[in-house]
């Protein structure tokens, strides 16, 4: 991939990018509460005392939102601090009841790591390292609505002392698309991991896009951070467009101002929050209510026999120990889900074919990715439609496998399946193409002979007319023909 | 360390707390006062010595992830919540408008 450049009036100019990444911690209950995290609840229905803030409540870390960040930094191969501390953010806003937020800036719970994305959707061998400099434990803020009210703004806590991990990067990539393959790889290892849902439109997952521009080669400029970008495709624009207007006001003679901005998506532009300015002296101390954070090797031991398969590794297996295309591999490791369901049905068909795994993978692969989704799609109906169970799906692709259905009847048997009132196992059987070789040839004989003329064109060079008569064999067979010995025994008498 | 009349205000306004000039001035030599008193602690060679954190050796307990496991720390309690607030309308509190 040829390197991203911004062609300015004064020539070329490089972009630098770095992703603070918040990402909600997947638990029951909140951080430092009892409080209950699920979304969409009634406002300040899932606010306790301490998540209010009331004088003389005490924080009680959950263990679970501490594994979970701890399984997280393994994921990205990085190192875990077994001795960590929270700290005190201070700034006085009216969705911070604390006054404070609880955070870990001296001692975070996750150091260095990285992550390799992939840097061109055609090659998933063509990867880039991005650096991690760390994850840290915080809480989320409250949610202010400022326009149902002429007057006031109404404050809902509900979100209030949820666990975020934040996960901050080098500042290691260099184009729109690095930024969002990152963004994107992140939200495909927690899913993997199960530390967060990923749902960046519910708010799950939100990013702060530090960028700044510079000419190749020489230091960094200064940098803008744009707040609560909240989609890949949102994080790649800001890149873009925050770059371009960079390069403006310094070819104009202009200074970068170090601030803090946001992306208004509906102009496509990033615009100040001047009004953040002094916010940045947040007087930072170690929280007083809470004790360093000290986990034991049995803790760590547990979160990292508990995680799960990765992708790339999930990627290579399906490569070399199931002999999947590289593209097939891919596409079912993208999310967390698809490779669930491959799983889940390649194992269902192996057991029930009596086959190993490898031998089916690719007619599973095949179903799943292409000729399923193809049925869905042409019906608008949903993956999770309660006819397209493992069961019907075992059964379609393991008759297909032992050659009893022919691959086009099996869509077809799929398709009625999911439409209609059929009985499965039936249809199944009344479609069961005829190995028959005896009832094949009868077939093929009386093609022959009702197109005579045709099999003289043949035999005198216009082999295209094979087509022809596999087609008009099958028909006469209502499809039932096993296509390879219609092929074989049209082969042997045309001569 | 000590701190100014300049300090002092900063500190108020991000505090959002709103300070007399005359108060301001009192206030100044009040803080520098506990600032000396605190900064006598510099004076002990702690060169090598771990900084305490409890005076029993203790850790930090950890909660399971159980909602409302104890009702004085779970949600649920709206009304209470919202009990002591200046204002509160259809479940929110309210806030004089803050707008970005």
């Amino acid at each position: 991939m040829s390197e991203y450049r911004i062609q300015g009036a004064t020539g070329e100019w490089e972009v630098v990018i770095g992703l603070e990444v918040h990402a909600q911690v997947t638990s029951n209950a909140k951080l430092f509460s009892g409080a209950a995290t699920a979304f969409g609840a009634e406002p300040n229905a899932q606010v306790s005392l301490v998540d209010a803030a009331m004088p003389g409540m005490l924080p009680v870390p959950n263990r679970e939102c501490i594994r979970q960040a701890v399984r997280t930094g393994m994921a990205i191969n990085a190192q875990i601090n077994k001795w960590s501390r929270f700290d005190r953010k201070n700034y006085f806003y009216a969705d911070l009841p604390q006054g404070y937020q609880i955070s870990q800036l001296y001692h975070p719970l996750v150091g260095e790591g990285s992550l390799e994305v992939q840097v061109d959707e055609k090659n998933p061998e063509s990867t880039k390292t991005i650096g991690i400099e760390r994850i840290h434990v915080e809480q989320d803020a409250g949610k202010l609505m400022h326009d149902q009210h002429p007057t006031m703004s109404y404050v809902d806590l509900n979100r209030s002392g949820v666990a975020l991990m934040e996960i901050v990067s080098r500042p290691d990539m260099r184009s729109p698309a690095e930024a969002g393959a990152y963004l994107a790889k992140l939200r495909q290892i927690v899913r993997y991991v199960g530390s967060c849902d990923g749902n960046m439109d519910q708010g799950s997952m939100r990013a702060d896009v530090n960028v700044s521009v510079r000419r190749p080669g020489e230091p960094f400029g200064t940098r803008t951070e744009t707040k609560n970008v909240n989609s890949v495709r949102f994080v790649m624009a800001v890149v873009e467009q925050e770059a371009k207007r960079q390069v403006g006001v310094i070819e104009d003679g202009g200074k970068i101002v170090q601030e803090t901005r946001l992306y208004d998506p509906d102009r496509n532009e990033t615009r100040s929050m001047r009004s953040k300015e002094d916010a940045h002296d947040y007087r930072y101390f170690p929280d007083p209510d809470l004790l360093p954070l000290v986990l034991d090797d049995a803790f760590l031991d547990e979160c990292r026999a508990s995680l799960p398969e990765l992708p790339d590794a999930k990627r290579h297996r399906y490569e070399t120990a199931l002999g999947l295309s590289a593209y097939n591999a891919n596409a079912l490791t993208a999310d967390v889900e698809t490779a669930r369901q491959f799983e889940e049905l390649l194992a269902s068909v192996a057991s029930a074919a009596g086959k190993a795994d490898a031998d089916v993978a690719k007619r599973v692969a095949n179903w799943l990715l292409s000729e399923r989704p193809g049925i869905l799609n042409a019906h608008a109906l949903p993956a999770d439609h309660a006819k397209n169970s493992l069961e019907a799906n075992t059964a379609i692709v393991v008759a297909t496998e032992a050659g009893v259905i022919s691959g086009s009847k099996a869509k077809e048997i799929f398709e009625s399946h999911l439409t209609s009132d059929i009985d499965l196992a039936a249809e199944i059987d009344s479609n069961k193409q005829t190995t028959d070789t005896g009832a094949i040839e009868a077939a093929v004989d009386a093609v022959l002979a009702a197109n005579a003329d045709k099999v003289e064109q043949y035999r005198g060079g216009k082999e295209a007319l094979f087509g022809f008569f596999v087609g008009q064999t099958m028909k006469a067979m209502a499809g039932k023909g096993n296509p390879q010995l219609v092929n074989q025994v049209l082969k042997a008498k045309l001569g | 360390m000590s701190v100014d009349t300049a300090t002092v205000a900063k500190i108020a306004s991000l505090a959002r707390i709103k300070v007399t000039d005359s108060d301001l001035e009192a206030m100044v030599p009040e803080l520098n006062g506990i600032l000396a008193w605190v900064e006598q602690l510099g004076e002990v060679d702690v060169t090598g010595i771990e900084p305490m954190t409890a005076v029993i050796p203790n850790t930090l307990r950890l909660r399971d992830d159980v909602v409302n496991a104890d009702p004085l720390t779970g949600g649920g309690i709206r009304d209470q919540v919202l009990a002591n607030a200046p204002a509160a309308e259809h479940g929110f509190f309210g806030v004089p408008k803050v707008i970005e």
